[in-house]
């Protein structure tokens, strides 16, 4: 029987005519701030303008601020001098110890002007009393005239018990135009910042294009079909070539479930037609030819048989199915394997004695894994039935399970015809049966589902020579013991 | 036994109806969850064989939990096309006392819910099971049949245990399988009966009087000829 059978509702990959694609919306040039990496990007920069402005503004405000208290304290002790002076001799004390701070080359900073109630300037380096000052005791900074030279001039006036007035300060000038130069260099860094702040925003954006673009062009070749390509790694080994790795996992892993779709598919037209047509055959002789109620009856047995191999075969597709889907991955649990497969030992070798064949078991006093224990046990009871099945009498079975550097390995290799190499890695495909396995009875279907429980744990089933016969490996990654 | 089929399928609910009655039974039949829950809460039943996708708005998973939440406890199968693992444990979870997946062989059915109408009558602890001359005591884990002690491994002992729990009824592999050695499965290769051909030995070869025996196209059965 020759059947080809094309899916209705195919796979675009392989037929892009037969199915229109849907068309895949191209990426129009869109506004800047919808850009990804525009918006981290700024989001960068303005994260690092605050945190830098804020630090230029609390370093200007405590230099200015230390600069402002310095002087203060310096006019605040020049004044208690003065009052000191004036207090122990009177007013001339007081203005020869003007007098001498004026004439003291060093400090020319220093400002003084005692004036008598009338406005009359009896002694200071000032032109004449500045205006807005109207309490004693506070602070002002004021323009002044210094020797017809303009200036500014932090000052204080202390009130003399006669009725004079005296005003004690500092000029800060100089200080004033530090000041104004520290905030022009902040303020002129500030606009550095900004405009870097774009120029990397510019740069992050086409870095982070370029890096999409590669990802993008992969991904909507796959969404119109081309379930071949991959994204092409950089080898940077950064978190964009980690990324590329797992979308890469990811679409083997749907390339292989859509193989295992149409594999599946064409197995099911091909291999589930046979019985049934055998069933239908049966039936159809018996209705026709049945010459006895007994043939009839006889016939009806065994297309019922037959129709319970379908129903067998379709049930482990199913599982199988299941199994592949993962979701049986959340009734995960710590088991321990070993009272499992002791179980399947006993249960098997009494099989295996009535049949004239040793099983050699070695089981590890405890196989920790994460796991599903019913499936592990069909999984390990299909190798066994396999074994089973294609050992001559006489022969021995190996049955070890051990665990090693954190792997359980469960073992079963038999003395039987084993599996061509060129076959091995078919065997695990859904419905593949070795020449040497035709004759016997089976569905193919076996191995697949071992293959699939153990990639369901993260394992794998190995199959290799046993010279002769078929060594199968079942290797799981094993829970660390707790307290190990 | 009085069952009660829910079961909207007309051939599979005639078949089963046929056959339970065949086998001697009073049968109930609804072919909607509405009637189904009506019929069970109303009236009184052994067993209730339930199939999980009706129409009539109520389906089988909610006429159980209905049920169950109004404290009836007739043991209940379901009956399902709904096959996967997950689709059998909220069965089980709903109050279902058994699962049997379709297409099913109905010889499994009857075996089935004769099992549990069984179950649901022994109450308390039984510490020994006779059949014919065959006993056991469940406490000190000896078994003899007439003057003669018979040794037995722990499994022999369970499947043994199986059987005399389950005697005068019919026992399918399925139904070992699941009771004796927690499978869930079908092997491909016949382990059941291998296992059943070494018990037989012990207890049934050295006497004249066979007390287990085989059922064809369903499993096994212990009984004693008189009974």
């Amino acid at each position: 029987m020759d059947i080809n059978v094309q899916p209705k509702h195919g796979l675009v990959t392989r037929h892009p005519s037969a199915a229109k694609p849907r068309p895949v919306p191209r990426p129009r040039a869109k506004p800047l701030i919808r850009s990804a990496g525009i918006r981290f990007a700024l989001a960068y920069a303005a994260v690092f303008g605050v945190s830098a402005f804020a630090l230029a503004f609390s370093l200007w405000y405590s230099t200015v601020g230390l600069l402002q208290r310095q002087v203060e304290t310096a006019v605040r002790n020049d004044s208690v001098a003065i009052s000191q002076d004036y207090l122990a001799g009177g007013m001339p004390a007081l203005i020869a110890a003007i007098h001498n701070r004026l004439a003291d080359p060093v400090d020319v900073e220093r400002i003084y002007l005692l004036e008598d109630p009338t406005g009359n300037v009896i002694i200071g380096n000032l032109d004449h009393w500045p205006r807005g000052i109207n309490q004693i005791d506070s602070w002002y900074q004021l323009p002044v005239s210094r020797g017809g030279v303009a200036s500014v001039a932090l000052l204080r006036e202390l009130a003399l018990p006669n009725g004079d007035q005296l005003l004690v300060g500092r000029d800060v000038r100089a200080r004033a135009e530090l000041r104004n130069v520290l905030r022009d260099g902040l303020l002129w860094a500030l606009g550095l910042m900004c405009a870097l702040g774009v120029l990397g925003a510019l740069l992050i954006r086409s870095l982070f294009r370029r890096m999409m673009h590669n990802i993008a062009a992969t991904t909507r070749a796959i969404a119109r079909g081309d379930l071949t390509r991959r994204i092409a790694k950089t080898g940077d080994g950064d978190e964009f070539d980690e990324l590329a790795g797992i979308i890469n996992d990811m679409l083997d892993r749907i390339s292989r479930l859509m193989d295992g779709v149409r594999q599946v598919s064409n197995a099911i037209a091909h291999d589930l037609r046979t019985p049934i047509t055998r069933a239908r055959t049966r039936l159809e002789d018996a209705s026709l030819h049945a010459e006895s109620a007994e043939d009839l009856q006889s016939a009806v047995e065994r297309a019922m048989l037959d129709l319970d191999g379908i129903v067998a075969v379709f049930e482990a597709l199913l599982r199988i199915a299941e199994i592949e889907a993962g979701s049986r991955r959340a009734a995960f649990a710590a088991i321990d394997l070993a009272p499992m497969l002791h179980d399947i030992d006993e249960l098997y070798r009494a099989v295996a004695e009535e049949r004239g064949l040793f099983l050699e078991t070695s089981i590890a006093g405890s196989l920790p894994i994460m796991g599903d224990r019913e499936l592990v046990q069909q999984a390990v009871a299909n190798l066994l039935d396999n074994a089973l099945k294609f050992s001559a009498h006489g022969t021995s079975i190996s049955f070890i399970a051990r665990a090693e550097d954190h792997v359980t390995e469960i073992t079963i290799a038999d003395r039987g015809p084993g599996i061509s190499a060129a076959d091995r890695n078919r065997a695990t495909e859904r419905f593949f049966r070795a020449e040497s396995a035709r004759s016997t009875a089976g569905s193919g279907l076996g191995l697949a589902l071992v293959a699939a429980v153990a990639q369901l744990h993260n394992g794998t089933l190995t199959l290799t020579d046993n010279q002769p016969g078929l060594r199968a490996t079942i290797s799981l990654p094993g829970r660390v013991k707790e307290g190990k | 036994m009085r069952i009660l089929v829910v079961e909207d399928d007309k051939d599979v609910a005639g078949f089963v109806v046929k056959g339970l009655r065949e086998a001697g039974h009073t049968i109930e039949h609804a072919d909607n969850g509405r009637d189904g829950l009506f019929l069970a809460a109303s009236e009184n039943f052994d067993a209730i064989i339930l199939d999980r996708m009706l129409p009539g708005g109520i389906d089988g998973l909610r006429l159980l939990e209905t049920l169950r939440a109004q404290d009836n406890t007739t043991p209940v199968v379901f009956l399902s096309a709904l096959g996967q693992v997950d689709d059998r444990v909220k069965g089980l979870k709903a109050g279902g006392d058994d699962y049997l997946t379709k297409p099913f062989a109905f010889a499994e059915l009857l075996a089935r819910v004769e099992a549990l109408t069984r179950r649901g009558k022994s109450d308390g602890p039984t510490t020994k099971l006779a059949v014919g001359d065959l006993e056991m005591d469940l406490l000190s884990r000896s078994v003899r049949r007439g003057p003669q002690k018979i040794d037995l491994q722990p499994r022999e002992f369970r499947l043994l245990e199986y059987l005399m729990r389950h005697a005068g009824q019919v026992v399918t592999r399925t139904m070992l399988l699941e009771g004796v050695w927690d499978y869930h499965f079908d092997p491909q290769t016949n382990v059941i009966d291998v296992h059943v051909s070494r018990l037989r030995q012990k207890i049934d070869k050295p006497f004249d009087l066979p007390l287990l025996h085989t059922v064809r196209n369903a499993g096994y059965m212990l009984r004693s000829e008189e009974v």
